[in-house]
């Protein structure tokens, strides 16, 4: 700003020196100049802040600024810094009008900066004032998932609370989920019709919890079709999922006794392509001709293509998935839908361990706490709004 | 002892898996990457094996035993150890050691036939064909969905007539409340029982996470006991 007056004064004076008499041509430009100057003066923005990004792993800072009163004018703002022990400010980003923030991500931790910010229009830059010194840091601790911390804590204890009940020996309700009392009966029909169950753990990796879940179900069906000897296939498209699936089989059958009867060829790996593995298993139930279908698992467009497949061989078809996009075409396409959660409970539900249930349970109190939470919330935004309460 | 280990490394992989989320210092997110990118690809590269493995046992057991459709088999091989070859000396853009590119004689026409050549021509248009064949199966699934057998089936006939009428462009110019009626079918209703359900699958998904980290949930190590 003081610079600003000085360049001002400074021109004034040269204008009262220059002579009328002798040099009228050249005292009428510099006035048009000066008068242009001044129609295009920018005020440059104020109070630049740059602190420390929170919750961070550090090599950032934020800055912000009051925008320039002449902003609507502007082209935009140009961010520059200068650097602890450098000789000058180095432009490091450009944003445009009405913005007044701005993220450095590439700073060294520990290093000193100092910011300011140009309001730019056409070539003209008029700088602010510099901002505080500031440096990044890397944090320790992400306050803001502290709420995330507290609920995940309470429903930790809740968890374990109610499975410790549950060794206990207290009794657990659970509800009836169709399609899993449905699994008894879809094994039964197909030991008597004398054909195999297919069996696809979802499309997904094993960072999927769904996949992780679909095994569990896996389990449980291996166990059935070993008791009754039936056939099992288990395509996969993944090559560490297939050999889960295959241990969990194998141990399936160990564990009922009939490790004989195990087809290490039952279990295999596909192909990877989603839509190459999609015609692997429409070829595999149109050929096999399974009597019964399960798809428990993550699923992504495919699956309407081979829940229609299996519809259309006449298979009793069972899915179970989390994918909210592709509930809709299995529950269209499919004898019984597993919905979302229903796909989680389904090892507890099948296996009736007490402690997989506990866990159940526990799991239900977490979402009556959330029902609260939500209940609780649109109850005081809707009195917050109460007409009666602008009176006061 | 078979079953310990592989519980004591969930455990102690499930706890770590979860501090970075808490913790974003840059020596826990640096550790964090390093295992996510390095070590993971490392096992992923060998279950591959094992994968291939898979492919190569089962079909060559249908070929042993003469299943039905056994000389489908020989396709699959073959394509398999073709494909082998020309990533492996090929490179993936004509650039290996083995020559995967040719002018044909008497012509400028160059013949690729290196892995990304194989790739663009033959996966995608199959992969696009496959995909394709879901306009025919959404058909049918719809023809089956939308018959009014109970009064939510209708609601659910009414809703979706809706929608679909309110998408042709002459029928929204002419009708613009119903574009607004089924704008709010999408995202009030619709968005209602998405979040319900996704809510359930969040808690459901943590549920099941500490149930294995725990060691409560087995069944992924192929039983209870």
């Amino acid at each position: 700003m003081i610079t600003s007056i000085l360049i001002v004064f400074t021109q004034l004076e040269i204008f009262r020196k220059i002579s009328w008499k002798k040099n009228r041509f050249m005292k009428t430009t510099f006035l048009l100049i000066f008068l242009t100057g001044l129609s295009f003066a920018i005020s440059p923005p104020t109070d630049v802040r740059a602190w420390d990004s929170p919750n961070d792993a550090g090599g950032s800072i934020n800055i912000a600024w009051r925008i320039s009163p002449d902003d609507p004018m502007l082209d935009g703002y140009e961010i520059s810094r200068l650097a602890e022990g450098a000789a000058d400010y180095e432009p490091i980003g450009f944003i445009g009008k009405t913005r007044n923030s701005y993220t450095d991500e590439e700073t060294r931790d520990g290093v000193k900066y100092q910011y300011r910010v140009a309001a730019v229009k056409d070539t003209i830059m008029v700088y602010s004032e510099p901002s505080n010194y500031v440096q990044s840091s890397s944090q320790w601790f992400n306050t803001d998932r502290i709420n995330v911390l507290v609920f995940a804590t309470l429903f930790i204890f809740l968890i374990l609370w109610f499975t410790s009940r549950a060794k206990k020996g207290m009794s657990l309700f659970i509800r009836k989920i169709a399609g899993l009392d449905a699994v008894e009966e879809a094994v039964g029909r197909a030991t008597e019709m004398g054909r195999p169950i297919l069996y696809i753990p979802g499309l997904s990796t094993m960072a999927d919890v769904a996949t992780i879940a679909g095994l569990n179900i896996l389990g449980e069906v291996a166990k059935k079709t070993a008791q009754y000897d039936t056939k099992i296939i288990v395509p996969n498209r993944d090559p560490i999922v297939y050999t889960v699936a295959r241990e969990v089989v194998k141990e399936s059958y160990t564990q009922v006794g009939r490790p004989d009867a195990f087809n290490p060829d039952s279990v295999f790996f596909v192909t990877d392509s989603q839509f190459a593995f999609a015609a692997a298993v429409d070829g595999i139930m149109t050929r096999e001709k399974p009597a019964t279908n399960f798809f428990m698992g993550y699923f992504w467009a495919e699956s309407l293509i081979i829940a229609e497949t299996g519809a259309s061989t006449g298979a009793i078809q069972i899915a179970g998935s989390d994918a909210v996009m592709q509930l809709p075409f299995f529950i269209t396409a499919c004898d019984y839908t597993l919905i979302g959660e229903e796909l989680y409970a389904a090892s507890a539900y099948l296996s009736r361990e007490p402690l997989l249930l506990g866990a159940l349970k526990g799991q239900d109190y977490g979402k009556a706490v959330i029902i609260g939470v939500l209940l609780a919330a649109t109850l005081l935004a809707l009195i917050a709004n109460l007409p009666v309460l602008r009176l006061f | 002892m078979k079953r310990r280990i592989p519980l004591a490394i969930v455990f102690i992989f499930g706890v770590l898996g979860a501090i970075p989320f808490l913790i974003p210092h840059r020596i826990i997110q640096n550790a964090d990457n390093e295992f996510r990118s390095s070590i993971l690809r490392i096992i992923v590269a060998f279950s591959l094996v094992l994968g291939v493995g898979s492919i190569i046992r089962h079909h060559f057991q249908k070929i042993r035993r003469k299943k039905e459709n056994w000389q489908y088999s020989y396709i699959t091989l073959i394509a398999l150890v073709i494909s082998a070859i020309i990533g492996l000396f090929g490179g993936i853009d004509a650039r290996g050691m083995l020559p995967t590119q040719f002018t044909v004689p008497f012509t400028e026409y160059v013949f690729r036939f290196d892995i990304q050549t194989l790739y663009t021509n033959i996966m995608v248009p199959l992969a696009a064909t496959m995909f394709s064949l879901l306009a025919f199966f959404m058909t049918s699934a719809a023809y089956r969905a939308f018959r009014a057998r109970n009064v939510e089936a209708t609601i659910l006939l009414l809703s979706a007539f809706v929608v679909m009428l309110a998408a042709v462009p002459l029928v929204s110019s002419f009708f613009p409340k119903l574009s607004a009626f089924s704008e709010w079918i999408l995202t009030v209703p619709n968005t209602a029982a998405k979040r319900g359900l996704l809510f359930g699958i969040a808690l459901g998904s943590m549920a099941t996470s500490l149930k294995i980290i725990l060691g409560i949930e087995r069944g992924w190590l192929g039983g209870t006991s």
